[in-house]
Protein backbone atom coordinates (compact mmCIF):
# COMPACT_ATOMS: atom_id res chain seq x y z
CA UNK A 1 0.00 0.00 0.00
CA UNK A 2 1.31 3.39 -0.94
CA UNK A 3 2.15 5.74 1.88
CA UNK A 4 -1.23 7.96 2.90
CA UNK A 5 0.05 11.41 2.99
CA UNK A 6 -0.01 15.10 1.95
CA UNK A 7 3.77 15.54 2.37
CA UNK A 8 5.06 17.90 -0.57
CA UNK A 9 1.73 17.41 -2.68
CA UNK A 10 0.47 20.71 -2.24
CA UNK A 11 1.98 24.35 -2.20
CA UNK A 12 0.82 27.49 -0.99
CA UNK A 13 1.01 29.69 -4.22
CA UNK A 14 -0.38 33.03 -3.05
CA UNK A 15 -0.91 34.99 -0.27
CA UNK A 16 -3.16 38.00 0.38
CA UNK A 17 -5.02 40.16 2.84
CA UNK A 18 -6.59 43.56 3.36
CA UNK A 19 -5.59 46.45 5.45
CA UNK A 20 -5.86 45.13 8.71
CA UNK A 21 -8.27 47.61 10.80
CA UNK A 22 -9.22 47.94 14.65
CA UNK A 23 -12.83 46.53 15.49
CA UNK A 24 -15.29 48.49 13.95
CA UNK A 25 -13.17 49.96 12.32
CA UNK A 26 -13.49 49.08 8.61
CA UNK A 27 -14.73 50.98 6.05
CA UNK A 28 -15.73 48.14 4.18
CA UNK A 29 -18.46 44.83 4.87
CA UNK A 30 -16.93 41.79 5.65
CA UNK A 31 -17.92 39.90 2.58
CA UNK A 32 -16.11 42.50 0.95
CA UNK A 33 -12.92 42.28 2.79
CA UNK A 34 -13.05 38.33 1.77
CA UNK A 35 -13.17 39.44 -1.80
CA UNK A 36 -10.23 42.05 -1.31
CA UNK A 37 -8.43 39.26 -0.02
CA UNK A 38 -8.93 36.35 -2.02
CA UNK A 39 -8.35 38.73 -5.09
CA UNK A 40 -5.00 39.77 -3.63
CA UNK A 41 -3.88 36.32 -2.80
CA UNK A 42 -4.84 35.46 -6.94
CA UNK A 43 -2.66 37.84 -7.83
CA UNK A 44 -0.11 37.20 -5.77
CA UNK A 45 -0.60 33.45 -7.10
CA UNK A 46 -0.07 35.47 -10.80
CA UNK A 47 -3.79 33.08 -11.67
CA UNK A 48 -6.67 34.63 -12.59
CA UNK A 49 -9.08 34.47 -9.71
CA UNK A 50 -12.19 33.12 -12.01
CA UNK A 51 -9.77 30.01 -11.95
CA UNK A 52 -10.25 29.43 -8.16
CA UNK A 53 -12.44 26.40 -7.82
CA UNK A 54 -12.92 25.46 -4.29
CA UNK A 55 -13.12 27.32 -0.95
CA UNK A 56 -12.27 26.81 2.64
CA UNK A 57 -12.80 28.43 5.68
CA UNK A 58 -13.30 27.79 9.32
CA UNK A 59 -15.18 29.53 12.92
CA UNK A 60 -18.22 29.32 10.70
CA UNK A 61 -17.24 32.33 8.30
CA UNK A 62 -19.88 34.06 7.08
CA UNK A 63 -18.79 34.65 3.63
CA UNK A 64 -20.87 31.53 1.82
CA UNK A 65 -18.31 29.81 -1.19
CA UNK A 66 -21.50 30.10 -3.32
CA UNK A 67 -22.03 34.01 -3.19
CA UNK A 68 -18.29 33.91 -3.40
CA UNK A 69 -18.17 32.07 -6.28
CA UNK A 70 -20.88 34.07 -7.77
CA UNK A 71 -19.28 37.23 -6.92
CA UNK A 72 -15.65 36.58 -7.98
CA UNK A 73 -17.22 34.64 -11.64
CA UNK A 74 -15.70 31.58 -10.59
CA UNK A 75 -15.85 29.24 -13.96
CA UNK A 76 -17.26 25.88 -11.90
CA UNK A 77 -17.25 25.52 -8.08
CA UNK A 78 -15.21 21.85 -7.04
CA UNK A 79 -14.99 22.18 -3.51
CA UNK A 80 -16.36 24.29 -0.46
CA UNK A 81 -15.53 23.41 3.16
CA UNK A 82 -15.84 24.60 6.96
CA UNK A 83 -14.02 23.08 8.90
CA UNK A 84 -16.37 23.04 12.65
CA UNK A 85 -14.71 25.23 15.42
CA UNK A 86 -14.81 28.21 16.80
CA UNK A 87 -12.01 31.10 16.62
CA UNK A 88 -8.72 30.15 15.30
CA UNK A 89 -8.39 26.39 16.28
CA UNK A 90 -9.35 25.30 12.77
CA UNK A 91 -7.12 27.51 10.40
CA UNK A 92 -4.26 25.00 10.14
CA UNK A 93 -6.85 22.41 8.67
CA UNK A 94 -8.91 24.92 6.50
CA UNK A 95 -5.61 25.14 4.93
CA UNK A 96 -5.19 21.17 5.11
CA UNK A 97 -8.18 20.19 3.46
CA UNK A 98 -7.87 22.63 0.58
CA UNK A 99 -4.36 21.02 -0.08
CA UNK A 100 -6.48 17.60 0.44
CA UNK A 101 -8.72 18.58 -2.11
CA UNK A 102 -6.21 19.53 -4.60
CA UNK A 103 -4.12 16.35 -3.74
CA UNK A 104 -7.00 14.25 -5.01
CA UNK A 105 -8.09 15.88 -7.54
CA UNK A 106 -11.40 16.95 -6.21
CA UNK A 107 -10.51 20.82 -7.27
CA UNK A 108 -7.41 22.62 -8.79
CA UNK A 109 -7.03 25.92 -6.87
CA UNK A 110 -8.58 26.24 -3.36
CA UNK A 111 -8.29 29.57 -1.45
CA UNK A 112 -8.61 29.02 2.20
CA UNK A 113 -9.39 31.98 3.46
CA UNK A 114 -11.10 34.60 6.71
CA UNK A 115 -12.99 37.53 6.48
CA UNK A 116 -14.08 39.56 10.04
CA UNK A 117 -15.70 42.84 10.55
CA UNK A 118 -16.18 42.87 13.85
CA UNK A 119 -17.90 46.28 14.02
CA UNK A 120 -20.59 45.13 11.56
CA UNK A 121 -21.23 41.58 13.56
CA UNK A 122 -21.01 40.68 17.14
CA UNK A 123 -17.50 41.02 19.00
CA UNK A 124 -15.91 37.89 20.31
CA UNK A 125 -14.86 39.30 23.85
CA UNK A 126 -17.86 40.12 25.32
CA UNK A 127 -20.61 37.78 27.10
CA UNK A 128 -23.67 37.54 24.98
CA UNK A 129 -26.72 39.42 25.64
CA UNK A 130 -29.41 36.66 25.96
CA UNK A 131 -31.54 36.52 29.27
CA UNK A 132 -31.10 32.87 29.62
CA UNK A 133 -27.91 30.13 29.56
CA UNK A 134 -28.63 27.21 28.49
CA UNK A 135 -26.27 23.84 28.33
CA UNK A 136 -22.99 24.18 29.16
CA UNK A 137 -23.41 27.64 29.51
CA UNK A 138 -25.85 27.64 32.31
CA UNK A 139 -23.43 26.17 34.46
CA UNK A 140 -20.61 29.03 34.03
CA UNK A 141 -22.34 31.86 32.72
CA UNK A 142 -24.27 32.53 35.97
CA UNK A 143 -20.58 32.81 37.58
CA UNK A 144 -19.33 35.02 35.19
CA UNK A 145 -17.68 32.74 33.29
CA UNK A 146 -18.77 33.65 29.92
CA UNK A 147 -15.78 35.17 27.21
CA UNK A 148 -12.62 33.29 25.70
CA UNK A 149 -10.15 35.26 28.39
CA UNK A 150 -12.94 33.88 31.22
CA UNK A 151 -13.36 30.09 29.45
CA UNK A 152 -9.43 29.15 29.26
CA UNK A 153 -7.70 31.16 32.27
CA UNK A 154 -7.95 28.75 34.93
CA UNK A 155 -6.63 25.86 32.36
CA UNK A 156 -3.65 28.15 32.14
CA UNK A 157 -3.48 28.97 35.56
CA UNK A 158 -3.27 25.20 36.53
CA UNK A 159 -0.72 24.25 34.35
CA UNK A 160 1.97 27.16 35.60
CA UNK A 161 0.80 25.96 39.09
CA UNK A 162 1.89 22.49 38.03
CA UNK A 163 5.23 23.31 36.43
CA UNK A 164 6.03 26.41 38.26
CA UNK A 165 5.73 28.59 35.38
CA UNK A 166 6.06 32.42 35.79
CA UNK A 167 4.46 35.34 34.47
CA UNK A 168 7.39 36.63 32.68
CA UNK A 169 7.14 33.49 30.38
CA UNK A 170 3.56 35.10 29.60
CA UNK A 171 5.44 38.38 29.28
CA UNK A 172 7.99 37.18 27.27
CA UNK A 173 5.35 36.09 24.61
CA UNK A 174 3.91 39.34 24.70
CA UNK A 175 7.13 41.42 24.09
CA UNK A 176 7.89 39.21 21.06
CA UNK A 177 4.52 39.61 19.38
CA UNK A 178 5.20 43.64 19.99
CA UNK A 179 8.76 43.39 19.03
CA UNK A 180 8.24 42.02 15.72
CA UNK A 181 5.20 44.41 14.92
CA UNK A 182 7.60 47.30 15.01
CA UNK A 183 8.93 46.27 11.66
CA UNK A 184 5.81 45.64 10.18
CA UNK A 185 3.95 48.19 8.64
CA UNK A 186 0.71 45.96 8.27
CA UNK A 187 0.34 45.75 11.81
CA UNK A 188 -2.32 47.62 13.72
CA UNK A 189 0.46 47.77 16.48
CA UNK A 190 2.90 49.28 14.53
CA UNK A 191 4.40 52.28 16.07
CA UNK A 192 3.15 51.46 19.53
CA UNK A 193 5.84 49.39 21.07
CA UNK A 194 5.33 47.05 24.44
CA UNK A 195 8.08 47.02 27.36
CA UNK A 196 8.40 45.15 30.77
CA UNK A 197 7.11 47.98 32.68
CA UNK A 198 4.12 48.91 30.51
CA UNK A 199 3.02 45.20 30.25
CA UNK A 200 3.49 44.79 34.16
CA UNK A 201 1.65 48.26 34.83
CA UNK A 202 -1.05 47.08 32.14
CA UNK A 203 -5.07 46.30 34.07
CA UNK A 204 -5.96 42.59 34.93
CA UNK A 205 -8.31 41.04 32.06
CA UNK A 206 -8.58 37.72 34.16
CA UNK A 207 -5.44 36.69 36.02
CA UNK A 208 -3.05 35.46 34.78
CA UNK A 209 -3.83 37.12 31.68
CA UNK A 210 -3.17 40.82 31.20
CA UNK A 211 -4.49 43.53 29.04
CA UNK A 212 -1.23 42.50 26.44
CA UNK A 213 -1.39 38.97 27.42
CA UNK A 214 -5.02 39.25 24.96
CA UNK A 215 -5.71 38.88 20.95
CA UNK A 216 -7.08 41.81 19.65
CA UNK A 217 -10.25 42.05 17.97
CA UNK A 218 -9.81 43.15 14.35
CA UNK A 219 -11.41 43.66 11.21
CA UNK A 220 -10.13 42.12 7.75
CA UNK A 221 -9.52 39.85 5.91
CA UNK A 222 -6.78 37.03 4.61
CA UNK A 223 -6.51 34.34 2.00
CA UNK A 224 -4.05 31.99 1.31
CA UNK A 225 -4.49 29.73 -2.41
CA UNK A 226 -3.81 26.40 -2.74
CA UNK A 227 -2.58 24.31 -5.78
CA UNK A 228 -1.18 20.82 -6.44
CA UNK A 229 2.81 20.52 -5.90
CA UNK A 230 3.16 20.04 -9.94
CA UNK A 231 2.25 23.67 -10.22
CA UNK A 232 5.07 25.16 -8.17
CA UNK A 233 7.34 26.32 -11.20
CA UNK A 234 4.66 27.84 -12.75
CA UNK A 235 4.40 30.26 -9.48
CA UNK A 236 6.26 33.44 -9.68
CA UNK A 237 6.89 33.26 -5.94
CA UNK A 238 8.79 30.41 -4.24
CA UNK A 239 6.73 27.57 -3.73
CA UNK A 240 5.57 27.19 0.23
CA UNK A 241 4.65 23.01 0.44
CA UNK A 242 2.48 21.91 3.06
CA UNK A 243 4.71 19.49 5.10
CA UNK A 244 2.19 18.18 7.58
CA UNK A 245 -0.84 18.84 8.60
CA UNK A 246 -3.12 17.56 11.26
CA UNK A 247 -6.47 18.49 13.46
CA UNK A 248 -8.26 17.37 16.51
CA UNK A 249 -7.87 16.99 20.00
CA UNK A 250 -7.47 14.37 22.90
CA UNK A 251 -9.56 12.11 25.06
CA UNK A 252 -13.22 13.22 26.43
CA UNK A 253 -11.11 17.23 25.93
CA UNK A 254 -14.76 18.65 25.52
CA UNK A 255 -16.56 17.00 28.67
CA UNK A 256 -18.79 19.35 29.67
CA UNK A 257 -18.09 21.99 32.55
CA UNK A 258 -14.58 22.09 32.36
CA UNK A 259 -14.33 18.10 32.71
CA UNK A 260 -11.83 16.76 30.26
CA UNK A 261 -9.29 14.48 31.76
CA UNK A 262 -6.29 16.40 30.05
CA UNK A 263 -7.38 20.11 31.74
CA UNK A 264 -4.59 21.97 31.72
CA UNK A 265 -3.65 22.00 27.75
CA UNK A 266 -3.90 22.98 24.70
CA UNK A 267 -5.07 20.09 22.91
CA UNK A 268 -2.33 19.17 20.88
CA UNK A 269 -0.86 16.38 22.82
CA UNK A 270 -2.66 13.89 20.59
CA UNK A 271 -2.35 16.48 17.43
CA UNK A 272 1.21 17.09 17.35
CA UNK A 273 2.49 13.73 16.96
CA UNK A 274 0.58 13.21 13.81
CA UNK A 275 1.56 16.74 12.72
CA UNK A 276 5.74 15.84 13.02
CA UNK A 277 4.93 12.27 11.59
CA UNK A 278 3.65 13.61 8.35
CA UNK A 279 6.39 16.14 7.91
CA UNK A 280 8.98 13.83 8.90
CA UNK A 281 10.51 16.13 10.90
CA UNK A 282 10.54 17.27 14.55
CA UNK A 283 11.07 20.27 16.54
CA UNK A 284 14.20 20.60 16.30
CA UNK A 285 14.13 21.00 12.53
CA UNK A 286 11.76 23.65 12.59
CA UNK A 287 13.36 27.35 11.84
CA UNK A 288 10.38 29.62 12.92
CA UNK A 289 7.41 29.39 15.20
CA UNK A 290 4.08 31.02 14.04
CA UNK A 291 1.90 29.83 17.52
CA UNK A 292 -1.30 31.50 17.77
CA UNK A 293 -1.99 33.80 20.65
CA UNK A 294 -5.87 33.70 21.56
CA UNK A 295 -3.78 34.17 25.23
CA UNK A 296 0.18 33.84 25.95
CA UNK A 297 -1.35 31.12 28.33
CA UNK A 298 -2.34 29.04 25.14
CA UNK A 299 1.04 29.83 23.32
CA UNK A 300 3.06 28.31 26.51
CA UNK A 301 0.91 25.18 26.34
CA UNK A 302 1.10 24.98 22.73
CA UNK A 303 4.64 25.00 22.30
CA UNK A 304 4.96 22.09 25.14
CA UNK A 305 2.47 20.33 23.53
CA UNK A 306 4.53 20.61 20.52
CA UNK A 307 7.85 19.89 21.90
CA UNK A 308 9.49 22.38 22.15
CA UNK A 309 10.97 22.82 25.45
CA UNK A 310 9.33 20.43 28.54
CA UNK A 311 7.34 21.79 30.78
CA UNK A 312 9.89 22.96 33.09
CA UNK A 313 11.90 24.53 30.95
CA UNK A 314 9.40 27.00 29.65
CA UNK A 315 10.30 29.31 32.20
CA UNK A 316 13.94 28.91 30.37
CA UNK A 317 12.74 29.01 26.56
CA UNK A 318 10.53 32.18 26.74
CA UNK A 319 12.57 34.83 27.10
CA UNK A 320 12.54 37.60 24.55
CA UNK A 321 15.90 37.47 23.41
CA UNK A 322 15.25 33.63 22.55
CA UNK A 323 11.92 34.55 20.68
CA UNK A 324 13.19 37.63 18.19
CA UNK A 325 14.15 37.06 14.48
CA UNK A 326 17.01 37.38 13.61
CA UNK A 327 18.89 36.01 16.02
CA UNK A 328 16.62 33.89 18.64
CA UNK A 329 16.99 30.67 18.62
CA UNK A 330 13.18 30.40 18.29
CA UNK A 331 11.53 33.02 16.60
CA UNK A 332 8.11 33.54 17.71
CA UNK A 333 5.46 35.00 15.91
CA UNK A 334 7.70 37.21 13.56
CA UNK A 335 4.59 39.41 11.90
CA UNK A 336 3.19 40.16 15.27
CA UNK A 337 0.78 37.60 15.11
CA UNK A 338 -2.87 37.96 17.02
CA UNK A 339 -1.23 40.30 19.50
CA UNK A 340 -0.01 42.85 17.13
CA UNK A 341 -0.09 42.63 13.69
CA UNK A 342 -4.06 41.40 13.16
CA UNK A 343 -6.17 39.12 14.81
CA UNK A 344 -7.23 37.46 11.92
CA UNK A 345 -7.90 34.46 13.89
CA UNK A 346 -4.46 33.27 12.30
CA UNK A 347 -4.64 33.15 8.73
CA UNK A 348 -2.20 36.12 9.47
CA UNK A 349 0.52 33.49 10.70
CA UNK A 350 0.07 31.30 7.58
CA UNK A 351 0.49 34.34 5.27
CA UNK A 352 4.23 34.92 7.66
CA UNK A 353 5.10 31.86 7.33
CA UNK A 354 4.86 32.16 3.46
CA UNK A 355 6.59 35.41 3.89
CA UNK A 356 9.43 33.69 5.87
CA UNK A 357 9.66 30.33 3.69
CA UNK A 358 10.10 33.21 0.79
CA UNK A 359 12.62 35.05 2.47
CA UNK A 360 10.78 38.56 2.62
CA UNK A 361 9.34 38.69 6.24
CA UNK A 362 9.78 42.05 7.59
CA UNK A 363 11.14 40.20 11.10
CA UNK A 364 13.31 37.48 8.33
CA UNK A 365 14.74 34.34 10.11
CA UNK A 366 17.90 32.94 9.10
CA UNK A 367 16.71 29.88 8.90
CA UNK A 368 13.59 29.85 7.31
CA UNK A 369 13.72 25.78 4.88
CA UNK A 370 10.69 25.18 8.06
CA UNK A 371 7.68 27.07 9.57
CA UNK A 372 5.28 25.68 11.73
CA UNK A 373 1.47 27.17 12.25
CA UNK A 374 -0.38 26.56 15.33
CA UNK A 375 -3.67 27.38 15.69
CA UNK A 376 -6.32 28.60 17.91
CA UNK A 377 -4.70 26.57 21.48
CA UNK A 378 -7.83 25.20 23.62
CA UNK A 379 -10.16 25.67 20.82
CA UNK A 380 -10.83 22.61 19.81
CA UNK A 381 -10.48 20.90 17.17
CA UNK A 382 -7.32 22.10 17.23
CA UNK A 383 -5.18 22.24 14.26
CA UNK A 384 -1.18 23.04 13.35
CA UNK A 385 0.73 22.54 9.87
CA UNK A 386 4.49 22.98 8.65
CA UNK A 387 5.29 24.56 5.67
CA UNK A 388 8.77 23.96 3.37
CA UNK A 389 10.94 25.22 0.71
CA UNK A 390 11.79 22.75 -1.91
CA UNK A 391 14.62 22.17 -0.42
CA UNK A 392 13.16 20.68 2.82
CA UNK A 393 10.89 17.73 0.98
CA UNK B 1 -27.59 39.60 48.69
CA UNK B 2 -25.53 37.60 46.06
CA UNK B 3 -22.62 37.13 45.26
CA UNK B 4 -22.32 38.89 41.78
CA UNK B 5 -24.78 41.54 40.70
CA UNK B 6 -28.52 40.62 39.68
CA UNK B 7 -28.89 40.74 35.77
CA UNK B 8 -26.84 38.02 34.21
CA UNK B 9 -28.77 35.13 32.21
CA UNK B 10 -30.30 32.64 34.22
CA UNK B 11 -29.21 29.16 34.40
CA UNK B 12 -31.86 27.07 31.97
CA UNK B 13 -32.31 23.31 31.87
CA UNK B 14 -32.45 23.69 28.15
CA UNK B 15 -35.36 22.75 25.74
CA UNK B 16 -34.69 19.36 26.04
CA UNK B 17 -34.48 19.08 29.98
CA UNK B 18 -31.57 17.41 30.09
CA UNK B 19 -29.84 19.24 33.44
CA UNK B 20 -33.26 19.62 35.22
CA UNK B 21 -33.03 17.51 38.22
CA UNK B 22 -29.57 19.17 38.83
CA UNK B 23 -31.58 23.09 38.59
CA UNK B 24 -34.44 20.94 40.63
CA UNK B 25 -31.75 20.13 42.96
CA UNK B 26 -30.33 23.32 43.63
CA UNK B 27 -33.39 24.95 45.04
CA UNK B 28 -33.76 22.14 47.50
CA UNK B 29 -29.72 22.69 48.89
CA UNK B 30 -29.08 19.64 47.06
CA UNK B 31 -25.90 18.48 44.56
CA UNK B 32 -27.64 15.91 42.13
CA UNK B 33 -25.04 14.53 39.63
CA UNK B 34 -25.07 11.82 36.77
CA UNK B 35 -24.10 8.64 38.03
CA UNK B 36 -23.81 5.93 35.27
CA UNK B 37 -25.69 2.65 36.56
CA UNK B 38 -23.48 0.61 33.66
CA UNK B 39 -20.23 1.15 34.94
CA UNK B 40 -20.54 2.78 38.31
CA UNK B 41 -18.79 5.81 37.79
CA UNK B 42 -19.98 9.60 38.27
CA UNK B 43 -19.79 11.86 35.48
CA UNK B 44 -20.40 15.60 35.18
CA UNK B 45 -21.68 18.04 33.08
CA UNK B 46 -25.15 16.91 32.52
CA UNK B 47 -25.24 14.24 29.30
CA UNK B 48 -26.95 11.93 27.82
CA UNK B 49 -24.77 8.89 27.94
CA UNK B 50 -21.66 7.67 29.81
CA UNK B 51 -18.50 8.61 28.28
CA UNK B 52 -17.07 5.79 29.54
CA UNK B 53 -19.42 3.03 28.48
CA UNK B 54 -21.67 4.49 26.24
CA UNK B 55 -24.87 3.20 28.46
CA UNK B 56 -27.67 5.51 28.12
CA UNK B 57 -28.71 4.22 32.03
CA UNK B 58 -27.68 7.26 34.36
CA UNK B 59 -28.84 7.96 37.20
CA UNK B 60 -29.06 11.10 39.13
CA UNK B 61 -27.59 10.87 42.89
CA UNK B 62 -26.82 13.30 45.56
CA UNK B 63 -23.46 14.13 46.17
CA UNK B 64 -22.21 15.84 49.46
CA UNK B 65 -21.28 19.60 48.78
CA UNK B 66 -17.26 19.19 50.01
CA UNK B 67 -14.65 19.75 47.19
CA UNK B 68 -11.35 20.88 46.24
CA UNK B 69 -9.90 24.10 44.45
CA UNK B 70 -8.72 22.32 41.15
CA UNK B 71 -7.98 25.85 39.77
CA UNK B 72 -9.40 29.53 39.95
CA UNK B 73 -9.25 32.47 38.25
CA UNK B 74 -9.84 36.17 39.39
CA UNK B 75 -11.82 38.40 37.00
CA UNK B 76 -11.05 42.22 36.60
CA UNK B 77 -12.39 43.12 33.16
CA UNK B 78 -16.18 42.81 33.04
CA UNK B 79 -17.67 41.32 29.73
CA UNK B 80 -21.27 41.70 30.92
CA UNK B 81 -23.11 45.34 31.20
CA UNK B 82 -24.53 43.77 34.74
CA UNK B 83 -20.85 43.38 35.90
CA UNK B 84 -19.72 46.84 35.21
CA UNK B 85 -18.48 49.02 37.40
CA UNK B 86 -18.61 45.35 39.83
CA UNK B 87 -15.30 43.59 40.52
CA UNK B 88 -12.94 41.95 40.98
CA UNK B 89 -14.81 38.60 41.81
CA UNK B 90 -13.20 35.01 41.92
CA UNK B 91 -14.55 31.76 40.17
CA UNK B 92 -13.49 28.06 40.88
CA UNK B 93 -13.06 25.22 39.44
CA UNK B 94 -13.44 22.46 42.45
CA UNK B 95 -13.26 18.36 42.07
CA UNK B 96 -15.85 16.21 44.20
CA UNK B 97 -13.58 13.83 45.91
CA UNK B 98 -16.64 11.98 46.44
CA UNK B 99 -18.06 11.98 42.95
CA UNK B 100 -14.71 10.00 40.75
CA UNK B 101 -13.25 13.89 40.95
CA UNK B 102 -15.84 15.49 38.68
CA UNK B 103 -15.74 19.51 38.58
CA UNK B 104 -17.59 22.20 39.11
CA UNK B 105 -17.48 25.91 38.29
CA UNK B 106 -18.82 28.53 41.04
CA UNK B 107 -18.01 31.53 42.84
CA UNK B 108 -15.49 31.49 46.18
CA UNK B 109 -17.07 33.52 48.62
CA UNK B 110 -15.72 36.35 50.52
CA UNK B 111 -12.71 39.03 49.89
CA UNK B 112 -12.34 38.78 46.19
CA UNK B 113 -8.78 39.78 46.28
CA UNK B 114 -7.99 36.73 48.65
CA UNK B 115 -5.00 34.38 47.78
CA UNK B 116 -7.02 31.29 46.60
CA UNK B 117 -4.95 27.87 47.38
CA UNK B 118 -5.43 25.14 44.81
CA UNK B 119 -5.48 21.81 46.71
CA UNK B 120 -7.61 24.11 49.67
CA UNK B 121 -11.08 22.42 50.69
CA UNK B 122 -14.36 23.95 50.19
CA UNK B 123 -17.77 23.69 50.93
CA UNK B 124 -20.76 24.57 48.59
CA UNK B 125 -23.13 26.85 49.34
CA UNK B 126 -26.54 27.48 47.76
CA UNK B 127 -27.54 30.97 46.74
CA UNK B 128 -31.05 31.43 46.06
CA UNK B 129 -32.82 33.39 43.51
CA UNK B 130 -36.07 33.47 44.71
CA UNK B 131 -37.52 36.09 42.99
CA UNK B 132 -36.16 35.32 39.82
CA UNK B 133 -38.06 34.60 36.50
CA UNK B 134 -38.17 31.64 36.34
CA UNK B 135 -36.32 31.42 40.33
CA UNK B 136 -33.02 29.24 40.43
CA UNK B 137 -30.73 28.58 43.13
CA UNK B 138 -26.04 28.70 42.31
CA UNK B 139 -23.86 26.67 43.66
CA UNK B 140 -20.81 28.38 45.52
CA UNK B 141 -18.24 27.73 47.24
CA UNK B 142 -16.44 28.43 50.69
CA UNK B 143 -13.32 27.75 52.49
CA UNK B 144 -12.87 25.50 55.33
Amino acid sequence: MTERTLRGQAVIAGIGETTYYKHGQSPDSEFKLALMAILAAAKDAGIDPKNIDGFTSYSNDRSDPSRLAAALGTRELRFSNMQWGGGGGGVAAAVGNAAAAVATGMANCVVAFRALAQGQFARFGRGSGAPLAAGDDAFTVPYGVMSPAQKFAMKVTRFMHDHGVKQEALRAISLASYHHAQNNPRAVMYGRPLDEAKYDASRWIVEPFHLFDCCLENDGAAAVIIMPADRARDLPHKASYLLGVASGSDHRCAAPVHNGPNYASSHFATVAPHLYEMAKLGPKDIGVVQCYENFTGGVLMSLVEHGFCAPEEANDLLRLENLIAPTGRMPLNTSGGNLAECYMHGLELVNEAVRQIRGVSVNQAPRNDTVIVVGGPMVTPVSSLILGSEAAL
Amino acid sequence: MSYLPEGLPIPSAGADGLSTPYWEGTRREKLMIQFCRGCKHWQWGPEWICHRCNSFDRDWREVAGKGVIYSYQRVWHPVHPALNGHGPYIAVLVELPAADNVRMIGNLLGDPKQDVPIGGTVEAVFEHHASASPPYSLVHWRLV
